[in-house]
C-alpha cells in the first residue's frame, strides 16, 4: 500500500501532499517538514530509498526522486517494490510532462484540482490501479470535458436567473 | 434578493488561482492573507449557491493540503456540495471528503445515499468518484450499506470502473468482513481476466489481503501460480512474488513448486524491479531451495557492483535479509561490504555496517573492530556513532560472548571514548564497570585503561565523556589494589579540571579517592607491622616503585595533596558533593596526627590501625553483577506501602525537602547505591571516635554495627550473600541501570569457561536469568479473524465446488453457502482437525470452527 505522495520544492514548501490514512493536518504538516528535513540532508547522486520507520511507523519506506526544484516523494508499506515505486515517480512526471507540456513548478502551484485527478487515476486508495501514462491522459481528459461542460451550462441559466429575478 | 445577492458573490468571490496568487503575493504575511482567506471561506461556504459554495469549498481543501488550515468544521458544506448535480461540484466535493473524514466525523452516514446513487449512475466518471470516496473513508456502515452495489460493479463491462470497484474491496472487507460472502466470488474471478488492469488490481487486492492473513488465501494458489507462470507483466508478477512469499512461508511444498518459475523469471527479466522481487522472495521465503538461492546470490553480486547507488543499497539490503540463515553469501561477497563502507550514501554505508555486524565472530572479531574503528575516526559523528553502537553491541551480546581477549577490549573500548565524535559514553562507561564486576583476570587492565582516562585534562570537557570518566572513575578506586600509582591517580581525581563535572561524577570521584586513602593508609599499616599478612600481593610484588612501600612521607604528602583538593569542595553547593568531600576530610583529620604520632612513638596505633583496618573491611566487599530481574526477587516487607501518594507530604514540608529531592534527583543511581555504603562508613567513624576516646576495644562498635544491621537490613548492603536491596526509597530502577550495586545470591552466577588455542579466556560471571523474560510474547490472535474466517468459509465453498456453480452469484447472495460449505468440509475436517487453533472461534458452533481451519491444496502440490 501506498501510504502517501508527496511533492515540495527545494526550500521545502509542499506542493501537493496526499495521505491515504486519515491523519489531522497538524500530523501531515509534521510528517511533511519531517520528510523535508531528511531529504534536504542527502547529497546529489545517493540512492533514492529511505527507511523512515521514525516518522511513518514500522515497516514504512521512502522513494523520492529530484527534478530540478522539486522533489517527488512516495512513501509506502512492504508490500511494495521500492524500484516499482521509483518507476511511478517515472510515470506520474511523464503524465504530468504530457499534461502540461514541459511541466514545472508552476503547473503543479496552479493546477491543483488536475493534479488531483492524475494523481487519483493512477494510485487509488493507497493501491497503483494505473501506470500507464496514455490510460491516465485519456480519463484525465474525460474528466476535465466534464467539468467545463457543467460549468457552461450552469453559467447561463444563472446569470440569466439572476437577471430575470430583477 | 437572494439570488441577486449570489450571484455578485460569485461573480466577485476569489477563485482557487486568486487566491493561490495571492498567497505567492504575500510572502511576508502569508499566515495573515491566510487566516483572512478562511475567514472569507467561512462565509461563502454558507451562502445557498452551489457553485459558490463548492469553489470555497476547493479553496478551504487546497489551505487544507498545502498550508495546514483545519477544515473539520466544514465536514457539512461538504455533504452539501456533493449532492449536486454538476459534476465539477461533485468532484470538489468528493475530494474534500475523502481528504477530511475520519471513521468519526459526525456527518460521514448523511452521504450513504449520495453514494449509492453515484455508484448506481451511468457516468463512468461519477461511479469513479464514489469509488475513490470509499475507498478512503468507507467506515463500517458505509462498507455493510454498499456492499451491494460494489458487488454488481465487480461485474461491471468497463475496465474503468471494474478495476476500481476492484480496489474498493479491500476496505469493504476490511471494514465489513461479511461482504465475503457476496464479493469474494467475483473477486476470483477476476484472476482470470485478460485485461491487464483488471488483472493487475485484483492481484494487488490479494497481495494486501494475504499480507494480513496468508493461511486463508492457500486454496488460490493454483491461480496465482498460472499468473506466475503465464504473465510478462511486471507489475503483477513483482504482486503475485509477493503473495508467494507469504505463501510459501506456511506450505514448504509450494516453496519446491514455485522455485523454477521464479529462476525462470530471474534469467529471463530485464526489469530491474522484478528481479529485485524474485531475489527477495527467494531469499525472505525460498532459502531451502538451494539452486534457487545460489542463482539470487549470483544476482546479488551484479547489484553490488553496479554503479547505481539504488542497486547497491538493495543488494546489501538483500544480503542482510539471508545473513542469519545463510551467513555464506554475505562472507563470498565481504569484500563489497567493506567497500561499501566508503560510500558516500549514508543508507549504504548502515547496510554495509549490519552485515559486517552480522559477520562478526570470536575469530574475526579484533579484524573487524579494527577496520570499523578506522572508519569510525575518519566519518562523520552520525555514522561514527552508528558504528560505536553496533560494536558495543555485537561485542555485549550474550554476556561478552565473542570476545576472547578481554584486555583487548577493554583498550577498545579505550580507543572509542576517545575518538572526537564518540557520544555513546554511557554504554561505554556501562560496559567498563560490567567487565570488572564480572571478570577478575581483567580488573588490571581495566585499573590501567582508566588511568589513562583520567589523568587526560582534556577529555573532561566532553560532556559525552562524563559516563565514562565516571566508570573509570569508580574502578580505579573499586580495584585500587591493582593500580601502580595510587598517588598519581588520587591527583588525576583530584585535579582542578574536575569542576568540569556534574556533581553526581564528582561525588564518585571524591568517593574513589576516599578508597585510594584507605587502601594506601593500609599499605603503610601492613609495612610497619611484619606480623600481619600482606593483603595485596599483587601489588606489592609488581611494583618495585618506592610508590607502593608507602613511607611516612608518601603519606603525609598523599594526605596533605587530598585534604588540599577537597578543603575547597566542602563549601560547595551540591550537598552530595559536600558530603563526601566532609567525610574524607574528617576521616583525614582523625588519622591525621596520629600517624604523625606514630613516626616518633611505636605504641599507641591500634585506635587508628584499627580504625583504618575497619574501613578497609567496609571496602573490601566484592560487588558482582545484578541481574535486570533482582528487584523482582525482593519480597515485599509487611506494612511497606508503595504506591501511596506522597504528594500531601511534599505539600507539608515543601520547603524543608526540597534541598534534599534535588540532589536525590541529581545523583545517579551510582551514588545513590554507594551512598548506602556511606551511611555504613559515617556510623562506624562515629563508633571509632568514641571507641578510642574510651579506650574500649572495636568489637562494641561492631556489634553495634551489627545491632543496627539486624534492625535496618533492608538497607545494608548484602556481603552476606542475601537477596536483599535496597529498595526502601521505591528507587526501583537504580539496580537495574548500573550493575555493581549487590551482589545476589552465589548459586544464581554461572561462570563459564571458554578455551581457545592461544590464550584461556577468563571467567565471565553470567546471570542465570536474561532478559527473555521480560520479552512480550508475540501476540498470536490475529486481529483480521472475522475476515480470516469468511475468506475461508468462502474459499472452502469455491475450492470445491468451483466446477458445478461457475455462473450461479445469487446463491451466493444468499447465506446458502455458508451450509453448502461446511457440509463439504465435513470430509477434510477429519484430516486437518487437530492442525491449527489459532482461527478457532470460541464463540462460533463447531460447524463454523471447522471452517476456519486451514485448507489443503488439492491437486496442486501433489
Amino acid at each position: 500500500m501506498i501510504k502517501a505522495v508527496m511533492m515540495m520544492n527545494t526550500q521545502g514548501k509542499p506542493r501537493l501532499a496526499k495521505f491515504y490514512d486519515y491523519m489531522p493536518v497538524e500530523k501531515q504538516q509534521e510528517l511533511i517538514r519531517g520528510v523535508f528535513s531528511v531529504l534536504s540532508s542527502r547529497p546529489e547522486n545517493v540512492s533514492n530509498f529511505l527507511e523512515i520507520d521514525s516518522l511513518f511507523g514500522v515497516d514504512s519506506r521512502l522513494v523520492y526522486k529530484h527534478y530540478a526544484t522539486l522533489y517527488f516523494v512516495l512513501v509506502f508499506d512492504g508490500s511494495e517494490n521500492e524500484l516499482a515505486m521509483l518507476d511511478l515517480i517515472q510515470v506520474l512526471v511523464e503524465t504530468l510532462d504530457k499534461c502540461f507540456s514541459n511541466v514545472c513548478e508552476l503547473d503543479i502551484v496552479f493546477n491543483y484540482s488536475k493534479m488531483h485527478a492524475v494523481l487519483d487515476e493512477i494510485v487509488f486508495g493507497g493501491q497503483v490501479l494505473e501506470t500507464s501514462s496514455a490510460e491516465v491522459m485519456k480519463a484525465v481528459e474525460e474528466i476535465s470535458k466534464l467539468e467545463a461542460a457543467s460549468n457552461s451550462i450552469s453559467l447561463v441559466p444563472k446569470s440569466v436567473s439572476g437577471w430575470r429575478g430583477r | 434578493m437572494a439570488s441577486s445577492n449570489s450571484l455578485m458573490d460569485s461573480l466577485f468571490q476569489r477563485s482557487l488561482e486568486d487566491l493561490i496568487k495571492g498567497i505567492r503575493l504575500h510572502l511576508l504575511g502569508e499566515s495573515s492573507f491566510i487566516s483572512k482567506s478562511v475567514d472569507e471561506i467561512r462565509s461563502e461556504i454558507k451562502l445557498t449557491d452551489l457553485s459558490t459554495k463548492s469553489i470555497a469549498l476547493q479553496k478551504l481543501s487546497y489551505l487544507a493540503a498545502l498550508h495546514g488550515v483545519d477544515m473539520s468544521w466544514a465536514a457539512f458544506h461538504a455533504v452539501e456540495v456533493v449532492s449536486s448535480s454538476r459534476f465539477g461540484d461533485k468532484r470538489i466535493g468528493y475530494h474534500a471528503i475523502a481528504q477530511s473524514f475520519s471513521d468519526q466525523t459526525p456527518v460521514l452516514l448523511l452521504i450513504t445515499n449520495q453514494l449509492r446513487k453515484d455508484l448506481n449512475s451511468s457516468n463512468e466518471y461519477e461511479v469513479s468518484l464514489a469509488l475513490e470516496c470509499l475507498s478512503r473513508i468507507g467506515a463500517d456502515d458505509l462498507a455493510r450499506d454498499l456492499t451491494s452495489e460494489v458487488f454488481t460493479l465487480l461485474g461491471s463491462s468497463k475496465a474503468f470502473v471494474r478495476k476500481k470497484a476492484i480496489g474498493v474491496v479491500l476496505r469493504v472487507f476490511d471494514k465489513y468482513p461479511d461482504a465475503v460472502k457476496v464479493c469474494l466470488k467475483r473477486l476470483v474471478e477476476n484472476l482470470d481476466s485478460s485485461d491487464p488492469h483488471i488483472l493487475s488490481a485484483v492481484v494487488g487486492v490479494f497481495c494486501e489481503l494475504t499480507t494480513k492473513d496468508p493461511r486463508s488465501y492457500l486454496p488460490l494458489a493454483p491461480e496465482f501460480y498460472k499468473i506466475l507462470v503465464d504473465s510478462r507483466n511486471n507489475w503483477v508478477l513483482i504482486k503475485v512474488l509477493k503473495i508467494f512469499a507469504k505463501l510459501a512461508l506456511i506450505e514448504p511444498r509450494l516453496a519446491k513448486k514455485v522455485a523454477d518459475p521464479i529462476c525462470e523469471h530471474m534469467r529471463r527479466t530485464v526489469g530491474k524491479s522484478l528481479l529485485f522481487e524474485c531475489i527477495r522472495t527467494v531469499l525472505s521465503s525460498l532459502s531451502d531451495q538451494e539452486s534457487a538461492l545460489k542463482l539470487a546470490v549470483a544476482k546479488i553480486r551484479d547489484f553490488l557492483v553496479d554503479d547505481d547507488p539504488n542497486l547497491k543499497y538493495l543488494g546489501l539490503h538483500a544480503l542482510s535479509i539471508v545473513a542469519p540463515k545463510h551467513l555464506w553469501a554475505v562472507l563470498e561477497n565481504n569484500e563489497a561490504v567493506v567497500k561499501a563502507l566508503s560510500d558516500e550514501d549514508l543508507n549504504v554505508k548502515l547496510e554495509a555496517l549490519h552485515l559486517l555486524m552480522a559477520m562478526v565472530n570470536e575469530e574475526n572479531v579484533s579484524e573487524i573492530s579494527r577496520i570499523l574503528m578506522n572508519y569510525a575516526r575518519k566519518s562523520d559523528p552520525l555514522f561514527c556513532n552508528e558504528v560505536i553502537t553496533s560494536l558495543l553491541l555485537a561485542c555485549s551480546r550474550n554476556s561478552y560472548e565473542i570476545v576472547v581477549d578481554f584486555d583487548w577490549y577493554l583498550s577498545l573500548l579505550g580507543e572509542m571514548a576517545r575518538i572526537p565524535h564518540c557520544q555513546r559514553g554511557q554504554e561505554i562507561g556501562h560496559q567498563m564497570i560490567d567487565i570488572g564486576t564480572r571478570i577478575k583476570d581483567v580488573r588490571l587492565e581495566l585499573v590501567r585503561v582508566s588511568r589513562s582516562l583520567l589523568i587526560d585534562p582534556a577529555l573532561l570537557g566532553n560532556q559525552f565523556m562524563h559516563p565514562i570518566l565516571s566508570a573509570a572513575a569508580w574502578a580505579s578506586g573499586e580495584y585500587v589494589e591493582f593500580s601502580k600509582t595510587p598517588y598519581e591517580i588520587a591527583e588525576a581525581l583530584l585535579q582542578p579540571r574536575t569542576s568540569l563535572l556534574p556533581p553526581s561524577i564528582r561525588a564518585i570521584y571524591i568517593h574513589s579517592t576516599f578508597k585510594i586513602l584507605v587502601f594506601s593508609l593500609r599499605g603503610y599499616f601492613t609495612a610497619q607491622e611484619p606480623i600481619s599478612p600482606p593483603l595485596v600481593q599483587e601489588s606489592t610484588s609488581s611494583g618495585s616503585s618506592a610508590v607502593n612501600c608507602f613511607t611516612y612521607k608518601s603519606i603525609s604528602s598523599l594526605m596533605n595533596m587530598i585534604e588540599l583538593g577537597l578543603r575547597s569542595l566542602s563549601g560547595t553547593l551540591d550537598v552530595e558533593v559536600q558530603e563526601r568531600a566532609k567525610n574524607v576530610l574528617g576521616f583525614i583529620g582523625m588519622i591525621e596526627h596520629e600517624i604523625a604520632e606514630k613516626v616518633t612513638g611505636q605504641d599507641n596505633e591500634t585506635a587508628v590501625s584499627s580504625a583504618i583496618v575497619f574501613m578497609e573491611d567496609v571496602f573490601s566487599d566484592e560487588l558482582g553483577p545484578v541481574s535486570s530481574t533482582a528487584q523482582e526477587k525482593v519480597p515485599l516487607p509487611d506494612g511497606l506501602e508503595i504506591k501511596e501518594n506522597l504528594e500531601d507530604l511534599q505539600e507539608i514540608c515543601g520547603e524543608f525537602l526540597k534541598p534534599i529531592f534535588e540532589s536525590n534527583s541529581n545523583t545517579n543511581s551510582f551514588s545513590a547505591s554507594d551512598k548506602i555504603s556511606f551511611s555504613v562508613t559515617k556510623l562506624s567513624i562515629r563508633d571509632q571516635q568514641e571507641a578510642s576516646s574510651s579506650s574500649s576495644p572495636p568489637p562494641e562498635s561492631a556489634s553495634l554495627l551489627a545491632e543496627h544491621r539486624k534492625r535496618h537490613d533492608l538497607y545494608y548492603l548484602s556481603s552476606q550473600k542475601k537477596d536483599e536491596h535496597n529498595d526502601s526509597n521505591g528507587n526501583n530502577n537504580t539496580l537495574n541501570e548500573y550493575p555493581p550495586a549487590n551482589e545476589i545470591s552465589g548459586d544464581s552466577f554461572n561462570p563459564k569457561k571458554k578455551m581457545n588455542q592461544s590464550k584461556p579466556r577468563p571467567v565471565v560471571v553470567k546471570l542465570d536469568e536474561g532478559d527473555d523474560d521480560l520479552k512480550t510474547k508475540p501476540n498470536a490472535s490475529s486481529n483480521d479473524e472475522p475476515l480470516s474466517r469468511a475468506i475461508q468459509t468462502a474459499l472452502m465453498g469455491k475450492g470445491m465446488g468451483k466446477e458445478r456453480e461457475k455462473d450461479n452469484h445469487e446463491k451466493i447472495l444468499d447465506s446458502g453457502i455458508k451450509e453448502q460449505s461446511s457440509g463439504k468440509e465435513k470430509k477434510t475436517k477429519k484430516k486437518n482437525g487437530e492442525k491449527s487453533s489459532k482461527h478457532r472461534s470460541r464463540r462460533r458452533s463447531d460447524k463454523e470452527a471447522s471452517a476456519a481451519k486451514p485448507v489443503e491444496i488439492v491437486d496442486f502440490l501433489l
